[in-house]
């Protein structure tokens, strides 16, 4: 085995690593537009879906220009904020400033039958990584129309669990306001929620702690856009 | 043809068979439970694990003589995961959706012990095509494993390959229903399991002796 000196290993390690840094920025260059897309239209086929509208991948742009008749930016007094487009909104950075000064994006659907529904994205910490999700409103900004949550490496099986139907569907008719005035959101039960009970839902057995998470980013969410729900609630 | 002539012929064909990664060497079970309820994404998982292995092998068998021994191990590490990072931002830009069904699979790929395995064994004392090679057959023979629980998986599991539905609506209607043991890791691990038997009843040679 040849012996290599000091020097040549130093050298060799930094020019492997310029070279390897070199390649793989200017690939995730060249990349990121046909990415930035995949997202985009990943974002579009979620609130579709949280208004229980399936889209593909080829009909999203289109669905969503569709059915998002209109979608605005609020901030927690519910007062609407002009020249920022919701669509663009990165949720992480707006709850990572002070509650005041967060911009709350608000997308209201049409659905076939000419009602509506407003859909307001969610986010929050799992177990292991970030969980995110949309829910849309009927117009007396109470019952829950649709839901939708994904999460980036949730335990399969448990935790990742969250992200079908079988989950999602016991929110649909749910309530978040009790008595109209108190805001409860809806709680995520483990052990099973009782059957009448209109603001929870059934935990997932052995994802106790993603379930957890999932109950405090409704809470923590939602709570900001009380102001909203309450000025433009419709009986 | 010196380039496949039959010891070359060997390094890609052995893998798929007696010296096969997944069944033989019982490398890379970790990702054959995880990825193998639909085809579709065994499919892709089977290409990346080909494109890493087979690149992989190449870029360190070029470069094995200037390798400084002490530092080889990190060198190896620094090429396969940059050519993981490649295949996972090219899944992202173009087959996004399975991009997110195979999520972290892709990028433990890195630690799939099938790749470091072959580096170090084979690339790092044979010359360049040979290496190639080496790295494509391991690949596939991986892949090959994937597909074929994949493909029972998902035909059992959920009644379709590649998201066709394959069993009839009247199957349904009269009574059928989807093993739903087989969208479980464990009926993949028995699966698996049931492909080592039947390749042992094959070849004998890959029985231990007593």
């Amino acid at each position: 085995m040849k012996n290599f000196s000091n020097t040549y290993i130093f050298t060799f390690s930094f020019i492997m690593v310029v070279v390897v840094a070199l390649l793989l920025s200017m690939a995730a260059m060249q990349l990121k537009p046909f990415q930035d897309k995949n997202v985009e239209i990943e974002k579009k086929q979620n609130i579709l879906a949280s208004i229980r509208i399936k889209s593909s991948v080829t009909d999203a742009v289109e669905k969503y220009a569709k059915y998002i008749t209109d979608s605005y930016v609020i901030n927690n007094q519910g007062i609407k904020q002009e020249s920022v487009d919701a669509f663009t909104i990165d949720l992480k950075a707006e709850l990572g400033k002070p509650a005041a000064n967060r911009l709350l994006p608000v997308f209201v659907g049409t659905l076939d039958n000419q009602t509506k529904a407003y859909v307001m994205p969610l986010r929050g910490k799992g177990l292991w990584g970030p969980i995110w999700g949309y829910i849309s409103l009927q117009p007396d900004m109470n019952t829950v129309y649709g839901t939708v949550f994904d999460h980036q490496g949730e335990t399969p099986g448990l935790g990742a669990e969250i992200s079908t139907e079988w989950f999602q569907k016991p929110f649909f008719g749910k309530t978040i306001f009790k008595d109209s005035t108190e805001f409860v959101s809806i709680k995520v039960l483990k052990g099973g929620a009782r059957k009448d009970d209109p603001h929870a839902v059934d935990a997932i057995s052995g994802g106790t702690i993603t379930s957890k998470s999932l109950e405090a980013m409704l809470d923590s969410c939602l709570v900001q856009y009380k102001p909203f729900f309450i000025h433009n609630r419709q009986k | 043809m010196s380039l496949l002539n039959s010891k070359n012929f060997k390094l890609l064909a052995n893998p798929l068979n007696l010296d096969n990664p997944v069944t033989v060497q019982i490398l890379g079970i970790c990702s054959a439970l995880a990825v193998t309820t639909k085809l579709k994404p065994a499919i892709v998982m089977g290409l990346s694990v080909i494109v890493v292995t087979a690149f992989s092998n190449l870029v360190i068998s070029i470069m094995r003589n200037s390798i400084p021994p002490r530092i080889r191990i990190i060198v190896q590490l620094v090429v396969v995961a940059s050519m993981v990072i490649l295949v996972d931002q090219l899944l992202r830009a173009f087959v996004y959706d399975v991009s997110k069904q195979l999520s972290v699979y892709v990028g433990l790929i890195i630690t799939n012990c099938i790749i470091m395995g072959r580096l170090e064994a084979f690339a790092m004392g044979n010359k360049p095509w040979p290496s190639f090679m080496d790295g494509i057959g391991n690949g596939i023979g991986y892949s090959i494993i994937l597909i074929v629980v994949a493909f029972i998986r998902e035909l059992f599991g959920s009644g379709a390959i590649m998201g066709y539905q394959v069993v009839p609506q009247s199957f349904y209607d009269a009574g059928y229903i989807n093993n739903g043991m087989m969208i479980m890791p464990t009926m993949a691990l028995v699966l698996v399991g049931v492909i080592i038997w039947i390749q042992r009843s094959f070849n004998k040679e890959l029985i231990e002796k007593e």
